[in-house]
Formats: C-alpha cells, sequence, structure tokens
C-alpha cells in the first residue's frame, strides 16, 4: 500500500505553517534560524512530492538546488549569529536594530 | 577650363597656410610679395575660368563641381561644390582683381609694422573665405565662406588690438553681425524643414512648391543676414567704427568686398525674392531709407575714413534699392563700379594720412594736391565717379538704379535722387577740404611742439573727438624734423593709378546705349529670367530723370563749393550736431543696451535664474529628500517586522489567487 500523495502535501504545509508561525512569534535568531530551515524543507517536500505525482524529474533537481542554497545561507546566518553573541551577551531579535533607517 | 575654378579659393588658402607656417621667416615685404602673387594667381584663374564660361552657348552657363563630401548625416548631404554662373564668376573676378590691388598697397602701407606677415596672414584667410562664399553651391558652403569673412573682419579691424578703440570696434562688428547671422540660419532651416535641401541647385527647382508666405518669410530671414553684414539700418552700426582697423582693410572688407556679400546673397536668391514679392518691396525700402541716412550723416563727418564709411553705408543702400525694385543688373553694375571707387577712395584716403603722418581730421588737410599730385588726381577721379558726373562710372550704374527705382515707385526714385545731392555734396565737401583751399595742416602742426614729431600720434588733439589715430610701428615717417606731406611709395600708387582708370572707364561695362553695348545685361540676363525687371519708363522719361539727377548732382557740387571753397556759407550751420553724431542712433542704441538691457539682464539673472531654473533644480532635490525621510521609517532594523511584512504579502498573494480562480 503506497501512501497517497496528498498526505504528504499536507504534512508539508503543516510543517510550513509551523515554520513560518514559529518565525513570527520566537525572539531567539537560533530557534528562527531553524524555522526558516524548515520552511525551507517543506518546500523541498512539496517539490519531491509533485515530481513522483506527475513523474517529473524538474522537481527533484530544483531540490537540489535549494539544498545548496539553503547550506550557503545556514554558513552565513551563522556567521552572522556568532559574531553577534560576540558582541552582547544573548542574541535576541528585538534587541538588534543596527539597519534601522 | 572650368575643372580648375578649385585653384580659385585654394591658391589663398595655401597663401594663409604658407605664411601661418613660414610667415616670420619670411618678414617685411617678402610674406607681403608672397601672398599678393598668390591672390594674383587667383584672379588669372578667375579670368581663365570666366573665358571658359564665355565661350559656352548663354543657356548653358552653369558648372557644378564637386570635390568631396563634406558633412554626411543620414539623408542630409553638404558636398564641397563650387558653382560657376556669370553671378559667381563675376564676383569672383571684382573680387580677386580689388584685392591684388589692394594687397599691393597693403605692402607699402604696413612696411614697418611688427606683425607684417600676421596682416597677409588675415588678408588671404579673407579672400579665401570671400571666395567660398561666393563660388558655394549650398547654403551651408556660402554661410561658412559668410561666417570666414565675419571673423577675418573682427581679426583685422582689431589687428592694432593695443589700442581700446580698435578692440571695442572689433567687438562691436563681431556682435552685430551675429544678429544679422541668426537670421540667416533660421532662413536656412525654415528651407530644409519645407524642401529637405539646401543645394541652391535643388532648392531653386523646387521654389514653386513653397506657399507664397513661407518664400517671404525665407526671403525676409535671409535679408536680415544681408542687412547685418551689408551694413543696413539698423545694423549698419558696426560699419563707420570698422574704420579703426588699417586703411587697406578698410578699403578691402569694408568697401570693396565683404559688404557686398549681403548684395550678392539676394542676387543669388532671386529665385525665392520672385516667389515671395513682398520681400522685395521690404528690401527696397530698406535701401531707399539707409541710402538717404547714411548721406545725411555723411555731410557733417570731420574724419576722412568716417565719410567715406558713411558713403559706403549710402552706396550699399543704393543696391539694396536696386535689388527691391528687381533690378538685379544694376545692382550688380553699382557693386562692380562702387568696388573701383570705393576702394580708390579708401587707398586714397590712406595715401593721404601716409602722407600727412597719420593725421584724420580733415580741419587740418587743405590744398594737399601740390604735394600728393598722384593721390589728389585719382582721389579726383574716384570723387566725380561716386558723385555720378558724366562719363565716369558711377554715373551709369546709378543712374539705372534710379529708373528702375522709378518703375517701382516715384517716391522711391525721390530719396534716390536726393541722395544723390547729397552724395555729390559730401564726397565734393571731402576733396575741396582735403585737396584744395588753404592749407590749414602747418598751423595744426605748429600748434604741437614742432621738434616732437615723433609723438605726434599720441598727442593728436583729434583723438579727444573720437576721431581715433592711426599709427602702425610707421614711426620713421615721424623722425622728419619739419612737418611736410609727402607723396606715397610705388606700390600704393600703382594701385590708386590703376583703380583710378577702371572708376573711370567702368561704365563702359554697361553702357545704356542700346542693346550691343548693355554687356553686363547680357551676360547675366539668362541667369535671372524673368526674375529681372524690365524697364517699362520711355525714353522720353527716362530722359528727365537723367536731366534731373544730373541737375541735383551739380546743385550738390555747387554747394559744396560755396561753403567749403568759397566761404561763403559757414560751415556750422550745415553740419548740425545732430547729424555730426549720427542722429545719436548709437546713443540710442547704448541707453536701450544699458538701461532696460541691463534690467532685462539682471531679472534674469536675479529673478527667473534664482528663482525658476535654481527653483526647479533645488524643488527636485527637495521633493526627493522629503520623501526619503517619509518613507524611511518603514525600514526600522526588526527582522520580525520584515518577516511579517513578507508572510502578510504572502497571504494576500494566496488569498488572491484563491479568490480569482474561484
Amino acid at each position: 500500500m503506497t501512501v497517497p500523495g496528498a498526505w504528504y502535501l499536507t504534512l508539508a504545509a503543516f510543517l510550513f505553517v509551523i515554520g513560518a508561525v514559529g518565525l513570527l512569534v520566537r525572539r531567539n535568531v537560533l530557534v528562527m534560524f531553524m524555522c526558516v530551515e524548515l520552511m525551507l524543507n517543506a518546500v523541498n517536500l512539496t517539490f519531491v512530492t509533485f515530481a513522483r505525482m506527475l513523474d517529473d524529474i524538474g522537481g527533484q533537481v530544483i531540490v537540489f538546488f535549494v539544498l545548496v542554497v539553503a547550506a550557503a545561507e545556514v554558513v552565513v546566518g551563522l556567521g552572522i549569529i556568532v559574531a553577534i553573541f560576540r558582541r552582547r551577551a544573548g542574541a535576541t531579535a528585538d534587541d538588534i536594530s543596527l539597519l534601522k533607517g | 577650363m572650368l575643372d580648375i575654378v578649385w585653384l580659385l579659393p585654394a591658391l589663398p588658402l595655401l597663401g594663409f597656410g604658407l605664411l601661418l607656417l613660414v610667415g616670420r621667416r619670411l618678414g617685411d615685404p617678402r610674406a607681403g610679395w608672397l601672398a599678393t602673387t598668390l591672390v594674383a594667381g587667383s584672379f588669372a584663374v578667375a579670368a581663365v575660368v570666366c573665358a571658359g564660361l564665355y565661350l559656352r552657348s548663354p543657356h548653358d552657363r552653369v558648372f557644378v563641381q564637386t570635390l568631396f563630401d563634406w558633412i554626411p548625416v543620414g539623408g542630409l548631404h553638404i558636398p564641397v561644390a563650387f558653382r560657376v554662373d556669370q553671378l559667381s564668376i563675376t564676383m569672383a573676378l571684382f573680387v580677386t582683381g580689388v584685392s591684388t590691388l589692394i594687397h599691393l598697397y597693403s605692402i607699402g602701407y604696413m612696411h614697418g609694422d611688427d606683425r607684417f606677415p600676421t596682416f597677409f596672414v588675415y588678408l588671404n584667410l579673407f579672400v579665401f573665405s570671400m571666395l567660398m562664399l561666393v563660388l558655394a553651391d549650398n547654403f551651408v558652403l556660402t554661410f561658412l565662406g559668410w561666417e570666414g569673412v565675419g571673423a577675418c573682419s573682427y581679426f583685422l579691424i582689431s589687428f592694432w588690438f593695443e589700442r581700446n578703440t580698435a578692440a571695442v570696434a572689433g567687438k562691436k562688428a563681431f556682435v552685430t553681425n551675429r544678429v544679422g547671422d541668426f537670421g540667416f540660419l533660421l532662413g536656412m532651416f525654415l528651407i530644409f524643414a519645407h524642401l529637405g535641401s539646401l543645394d541652391y541647385g535643388t532648392v531653386f527647382g523646387h521654389v514653386s512648391s513653397l506657399s507664397t508666405s513661407t518664400a517671404t518669410a525665407i526671403g525676409l530671414l535671409l535679408f536680415l543676414g544681408a542687412v547685418g553684414k551689408s551694413a543696413q539700418l539698423p545694423l549698419y552700426i558696426w560699419l563707420p567704427d570698422a574704420m579703426e582697423g588699417p586703411t587697406p582693410v578698410s578699403a578691402l572688407i569694408h568697401a570693396a568686398t565683404m559688404v557686398t556679400a549681403g548684395v550678392f546673397l539676394m542676387a543669388r536668391i532671386h529665385p525665392i525674392l520672385f516667389h515671395g514679392p513682398d520681400t522685395l518691396t521690404v528690401i527696397a525700402v530698406i535701401g531707399a531709407a539707409t541710402d538717404f541716412y547714411a548721406a545725411t550723416i555723411a555731410c557733417a563727418q570731420n574724419d576722412i575714413k568716417k565719410v567715406l564709411a558713411y558713403s559706403t553705408i549710402s552706396q550699399l543702400g543704393y543696391m539694396f534699392l536696386a535689388i527691391g525694385s528687381g533690378a538685379y543688373v544694376a545692382a550688380i553694375f553699382h557693386m562692380i563700379t562702387h568696388a573701383f571707387f570705393k576702394a580708390l577712395l579708401f587707398l586714397g584716403a590712406g595715401s593721404v594720412m601716409h602722407g600727412m603722418h597719420d593725421e584724420q581730421d580733415m580741419k587740418k588737410m587743405g590744398a594737399l594736391r601740390k604735394w600728393m599730385p598722384i593721390t589728389a588726381g585719382t582721389f579726383i577721379v574716384a570723387w566725380l565717379a561716386i558723385a555720378g558726373v558724366p562719363p565716369f562710372s558711377g554715373f551709369w550704374s546709378k543712374d539705372e538704379i534710379l529708373i528702375n527705382a522709378w518703375d517701382k515707385s516715384a517716391v522711391l526714385w525721390a530719396v534716390g535722387a536726393i541722395t544723390a545731392l547729397l552724395t555729390a555734396y559730401y564726397m565734393s565737401r571731402q576733396v575741396f577740404m582735403v585737396f584744395f583751399g588753404n592749407a590749414r595742416w602747418q598751423e595744426a602742426a605748429d600748434a604741437k611742439e614742432p621738434q616732437e614729431a615723433e609723438a605726434q600720434a599720441e598727442h593728436e588733439p583729434a583723438a579727444a573727438e573720437g576721431t581715433a589715430d592711426e599709427h602702425g610701428g610707421k614711426d620713421e615717417h615721424g623722425a622728419h624734423g619739419d612737418f611736410r606731406p609727402h607723396e606715397s611709395p610705388w606700390t600704393m600708387a600703382l594701385p590708386l593709378v590703376a583703380l583710378a582708370g577702371l572708376s573711370a572707364v567702368g561704365g563702359a561695362l554697361n553702357l545704356p546705349i542700346n542693346k550691343s553695348t548693355e554687356f553686363l545685361t547680357k551676360w547675366l540676363e539668362p541667369l535671372f529670367g524673368s526674375s529681372l525687371h524690365e524697364v517699362t519708363a520711355s525714353t522720353g522719361t527716362k530722359w528727365l530723370l537723367f536731366a534731373v539727377t544730373l541737375v541735383l548732382v551739380l546743385i550738390g557740387i555747387g554747394l559744396a563749393r560755396a561753403v567749403y571753397l568759397a566761404h561763403r556759407i559757414p560751415e556750422d550751420d550745415l553740419e548740425p550736431s545732430v547729424l555730426r553724431h549720427a542722429w545719436y542712433f548709437d546713443a540710442f542704441i547704448s541707453a536701450l543696451v544699458d538701461g532696460p538691457g541691463r534690467l532685462l539682464g539682471a531679472w534674469t539673472a536675479y529673478v527667473f535664474d534664482l528663482k525658476v531654473i535654481d527653483g526647479a533644480v533645488n524643488g527636485v532635490a527637495t521633493l526627493v529628500r522629503d520623501t526619503g525621510g517619509t518613507v524611511r521609517r518603514i525600514q526600522t532594523g526588526f527582522v520580525r517586522n520584515y518577516a511579517l511584512a513578507i508572510a502578510a504579502g504572502a497571504l494576500a498573494l494566496f488569498a488572491f489567487v484563491v479568490f480569482r480562480t474561484a
């Protein structure tokens, strides 16, 4: 028995909403960062599901692109977070507004 | 034979280049001889080309030589092309001929000047520009020559730029000419906008496709250019001041050749004038008005060159009167005879000044015929010619103009005839004051320190009267202890004699005895065709007009004799201050520019520029800054604000997609 495609999509939607809401409500920068990863992977899951349902390899190819971009983003993002931790005690997003216009 | 026409402007251009490179090394007088030889060569070429043209049949006398494409821009091609026809070659002949004589004269006159070679650089450049103007086959090339002669005239008027008056006079000529050039340019633009070409052949071939009002507008705009260049009312003011230049320049540029460019241009565009005939009336009226106006001023001037300057303006007025009457041949005829006798008058005046140690005030001359027989003799020939005494050349050309003016309107004729009287009067006045009567220069010299003749040019009291003295490093003449006029060297005398001969017999070009003696008419008639006005006055009327004019001329001479030779009437009665100050026209222009003109300038600089122009620039900056100041508040710097905005945007997009498909 195979799991229907719609289930995967539902799961992906749940994961995405969890990520999005987490990003909006949490103040800890590291947790927000993990929420972003969660959203990215939710999208990846959607891509893979559609690739299988529509029998199109293109979706899986996109996933690799997303993975690469996500890896790069993690490097830059964690670098910034480490730099912030060096200068101040905590890392609460609402305390940092250095780029205020 | 016609193929060598390119040599005509090329020779003076070569002279210009050579003198520019090695002029200083050649020095005085070899640089002058080089320049003179090349212009003489140009004259020989013109004669050959003219002969070649004469051998063709009368209706096939147009030859165009294209050298290269000068300005190719999209569909517009302006070639360097020469148009050889009766008009251009006639002009080229007398321009190069008179120029050669004046070059020769300049060798003597400019001898000893520090910048002798430079003078000939300018003279050759001038002849080149004038020939380009005359020979060009399109408006743009004519304009090149037009501006070229303007620039040369500026260089030469202010040749002795150490003197402030000369520098100012040069500037005045330049600025006044700009006003006219603006008309010329607009006229060209209008032609191009309507006909899409600037070639003479194409433009004149399609003139009939223009509406009458467009043709009139083009004609008037180009006439504005001619008014500036040919010193007509109201743009004549530069010419009297141009007498600040060395005398050969006055003779070459401001009498014989450059100022005739306007008349030439009007003759060149005769099909346009024919198509918009209202222009002709304007030209005739301006011509007649200038003619009379300048003659009245000439009656009260005491500077020997100023009289001639105003006389030039007046004679140019005659030429425009002729153009306006449709008598193109008469205009060209008068242009040629005028070139002869006016060049002669100026060169004679230069010779007098040379002999009188740079004296220009006629009140300080007198009885000079005994000391300067050649100058006096030739000057008298020129006087008779310009006054219109038969059989000298000026009589024939002026008579022809007056008959044509009679056909146009009796009023125009009357103005011309009165001017003939004035012309005879002021020229006789000049001749009597300079060459006859009592010698007044001895007292004038005694009044100064006799042993300090060297410094005479600077100590000249006449300079205060606005008649600036002329000195061009000819100091060796002042070194003589006693003051005595002397005759000029042969390089100066020879051109005088040659021009005197031409002034005397120049009328033979177009004798109105019968059709076969009217050489100039026969030569030019095919060119002008139907534009040319046929004289309708009967033979009896012609004789009557001729007699009236002659009587007026004799009255003029007699009056001058009564005043200045017999002293029966006090001189001052006939020299009112309003005429001596040229009707205060210069003062009026100065007041106009200095008063309202200055106010307008101040308003533009301090109100318009500050408020409107700067306001617009600063306003844009303020707008951007204020908008930025308002919008910057959105950028809070908090990551979660941005995240919320993105989420809201994503939701909005989602909602849009969902509800659109639903």
